[in-house]
């Protein structure tokens, strides 16, 4: 067997992306998954009601099993930048490396503390101490959402910096720390991450109880999870689609060649159709498909005949990757409606108290767990296929990035590595999260014990003084 | 160096080197029960060391994971070389710890026993793998690596595995074994915690010949650091103060005041630390044929501005996570007992 002729940096690419898309599939449940926590723990301490703490006991059980692997996986992220981006690391370290220090101290720390409160101390600290440990892990996991897009926002929109030094020697260093942190995609970036990490929490819990009910166990418990999840999931999903809205007009602003390789748009025109169903013929630049007329001009600046910029307006060695754009975006925006029109239709059905007579909505509502898994990994792709041919938007050209002493045998072999490891620990996941699932909530969570079963002082006469 | 400057590039010379440190103490006791595991055969105490290091392994790692984040920051082209350099040994590393965290988190959801007997391989070698590979990086900064002019390595993966650097890494195997089993001793009671006493007086006697013979190695083999202790004589009392640690460790644990063992555990920890710190500053990578290509505080780090804005980052994050890092051991301290959460 011939082995592909690969070089260095196809390898790196390869092995950081799998890497990443690995590694994604567990931090957005850690948050998604962190909030509904909170919501069921503050449910139980206002009403008293013990399923809320079977609840909170039963997801917290996930939570550990999710959060083990995001850590374990998430420190193969740290380490990249410096083993296979090494000349990238030199030039952003000033900027980049700070964001990420600052996830070190802000975040890490926080969760993994905290967590050490929520997951072993049931019955060794007070009701309120351990609501307030869940609400630091949920309040870290999404600290460590805001560093990491700060730090990855940089890369598309880079801001609040200069560059010094010539030739091999240039990198850019801080002039101001704000604008590094609020740059241009910052704040819409960061509530579009954040909402698909809640779609996919919630999607999760959503999931799991749409099983229990078919199989008719745990039904209380299921309706209750369910009736969370599904609220979650409608709210968290409607909020997606309008971020999305806001991170199109800053692409829009900010990235105009990666809008135009969004929609596979060659020439700049006015009433920019946005496209619902096709595919780019790149040879003859055309896209072949459903386009709905003006809409793109209306997404991108809010009026239907603002021109939008094509990608003839770039070189052609300026343009990112057209049809694998186009492709993970239009896949992202097509599993956010389907994630919308499921939700919804869950959520009506469900008030209408007839969910769980409708057995094909349940089964569809079980496998919708999928879908905001699905829309993250394309939307990350969309977001940094899109970036290219840059690592730091408009500084850096991603071949420039790579480790200048890392030969291409060593990183197969650390390729090969990782992907054995990533399948063992899938294989393992899923095996341990079937189990989790099989054996359901625990009968005796409904009765707290320890330290939990103390009643609380009643703070609420106070409060109504 | 017989003045140190007081600058933003030495303070975060400090800060980097404090957060590795606090990485050692921390982590160093969960690697060491890791070390330990797989001697005793019992699964209930396989499950007793598993939950004394339960709840902070975690949260013990996250020094590593700052302390890279504040290299990348403050020192980039340090962190660029020597993770770029040290490829392989880093890829294994963190195999090594992926292994072994998850192994934790998985062993005990399965009665199996060829479940249970995968995991806890995983455990055992993963940790020890860990404790051994940041002692043969460790060794190989102090050693000195080849650097070419624009400050890339210029070695190979097998040149890393040297005897000097060997030894630093098996030194560091048995120091984390002796303050893992000091941990477990205070973790556990009954027949588990006699047979860590038992352990731990081998351990102590496995770290001491590490100790010594890595200090002949270093006068002997080690010219720079030699060196450097020869032009500056207060450095001495720094390896006087590690010896009396080293020596204490024994004395307290002969008198069963465990929590001063595991306090001079630490200070050996942090003496050893200051004693390689101060023995390479201001280099950080540090090429013996090419002195003139090292890494320094100065030509490795980050803008003025960057280290300002970071150093006010760590003043407010550093004391917060010292507090509630304080207030979860507290939360988690007496003896280990299995309940319901139990891993």
């Amino acid at each position: 067997m011939v082995w592909p002729v690969m070089d260095v940096l196809t390898l790196s690419r390869i092995q950081f992306g799998a890497t990443i898309a690995f590694h994604y599939i567990y931090p957005p449940l850690s948050i998604g998954l962190g909030l509904l926590l909170v919501i069921m723990e503050a449910l139980w301490l206002k009403t008293g009601n013990n399923l809320y703490h079977q609840m909170a006991r039963f997801w917290t059980r996930v939570f550990a099993l999710t959060f083990a692997i995001g850590v374990a996986t998430g420190i193969v992220m740290e380490f990249e930048f410096g083993t296979n981006w090494a000349t990238y690391s030199r030039f952003v370290g000033d900027v980049f490396g700070s964001a990420l220090a600052a996830e070190g101290i802000f975040a890490f720390f926080l969760e993994s503390g905290f967590l050490a409160v929520l997951l072993f101390g049931w019955e060794k600290v007070g009701r309120k101490t351990h609501f307030f440990s869940t609400c630091m892990v949920c309040l870290g996991a999404h600290f460590s959402a805001v560093w990491i897009v700060v730090a990855n926002s940089w890369m598309q929109t880079p801001a609040g910096y200069h560059l010094v030094g010539h030739g091999l020697l240039t990198r850019a260093e801080i002039t101001n720390f704000w604008q590094l942190v609020f740059n241009p995609s910052t704040v819409q970036r960061l509530g579009h991450t954040v909402c698909g990490a809640w779609c996919a929490g919630a999607f999760f819990v959503v999931s799991v109880s749409a099983w229990y009910l078919l199989k008719g166990r745990h039904v209380d418990f299921a309706r209750k999870s369910l009736k969370l999840g599904l609220f979650a999931a409608l709210g968290a999903s409607l909020l997606q689609a309008a971020t999305g809205h806001l991170s199109a007009q800053g692409v829009a602003k900010n990235q105009p060649a990666k809008l135009a390789a969004f929609e596979g748009l060659y020439d700049t025109v006015s009433n920019a159709p946005l496209v619902l169903a096709g595919y780019v013929d790149e040879k003859r630049e055309r896209v072949v498909g459903l386009a709905a007329p003006g809409l793109l001009s209306f997404l991108a600046h809010n009026n239907f005949h603002t021109p939008v910029i094509g990608l003839h307006e770039f070189k052609p060695e300026d343009r990112p990757p057209v049809t694998a754009s186009f492709l993970f975006f239009h896949a992202m925006v097509g599993l956010g409606m389907a994630m919308i029109g499921l939700a919804a239709l869950g959520f009506l059905y469900f008030h209408h108290g007839s969910l769980p007579q409708r057995r094909w909505l349940l089964w569809l509502l079980v496998v919708a767990v999928l879908l905001p898994q699905l829309a993250n990994q394309m939307g990350w792709f969309a977001a940094e296929v899109g970036r290219q041919p840059w690592i730091v938007y408009g500084l850096m050209r991603t071949p420039e990035g790579i480790s200048a002493v890392v030969k291409a045998n060593t990183v197969i072999a650390s390729l090969v590595l990782f992907t054995l490891i990533y399948f063992l620990l899938f294989a393992v996941f899923i095996y341990l999260l079937n189990d989790k699932i099989q054996h359901g909530p625990h009968a005796d969570d409904l009765v707290p014990a320890g330290k939990l079963a103390l009643p609380i002082v009643q703070p609420a006469t106070e409060e109504r003084k | 160096m017989n003045a140190i400057p007081f600058d933003l590039n030495s303070i975060w010379f400090l800060l980097v080197g404090a957060l590795f440190t606090g990485y050692a103490m921390l982590d160093g006791f969960d690697l060491g029960i890791g070390a330990l595991y797989l001697f005793t055969k019992k699964d209930e105490e396989r499950r007793l060391l598993l939950n004394s290091i339960g709840p902070v392994w975690d949260g013990n790692e996250v020094w590593l994971v700052t302390g890279g984040g504040a290299l990348f920051a403050a020192f980039p082209d340090v962190y660029a070389t020597v993770f770029s350099g040290f490829y392989l040994a880093l890829i294994l590393l963190l195999a090594a710890l992926i292994f072994r965290g998850v192994a934790i988190e998985f062993r005990s959801k399965q009665p199996m026993r060829w479940w249970r007997q995968t995991w806890d391989v995983s455990f055992a070698g993963g940790s020890v793998l860990a404790a051994l590979l940041i002692g043969v990086a460790l060794g190989n900064i102090a050693w000195g690596v080849p650097l070419d002019q624009h400050g890339e390595f210029a070695g190979t993966f097998l040149g890393l595995l040297t005897p000097y650097p060997l030894l630093v890494g098996i030194t560091v195997v048995a120091l984390f074994m002796m303050h893992g089993a000091i941990y477990g001793v205070m973790k556990t009671e009954g027949e588990l915690h006699d047979k860590l006493r038992e352990w731990t007086r081998r351990c102590i006697i496995f770290f001491v010949i590490c100790a010594v013979t890595l200090t002949m190695a270093t006068l002997l083999y080690v010219p720079h650091m030699a060196a450097r202790m020869r032009a500056n004589p207060w450095l001495f009392s720094v390896a006087l103060l590690n010896m009396l640690s080293i020596a204490n460790v024994p004395r307290e644990f002969h008198h069963g005041r465990d929590r001063m063992a595991f306090v001079s555990s630490c200070g050996t920890i942090i003496t050893l630390m200051a004693l390689f710190a101060l023995n390479i500053f201001p280099n950080l990578v540090f090429s013996p044929q090419h002195p003139e290509n090292s890494l320094t505080i100065y030509n490795a780090a980050s803008s003025p501005k960057t280290l300002g804005v970071m150093l006010v980052i760590a003043g407010i994050g550093v004391p917060a996570v010292a507090a509630y890092t304080v207030c979860i051991y507290w939360i988690f301290r007496g003896k280990v007992k299995l309940d319901r959460v139990s891993y």
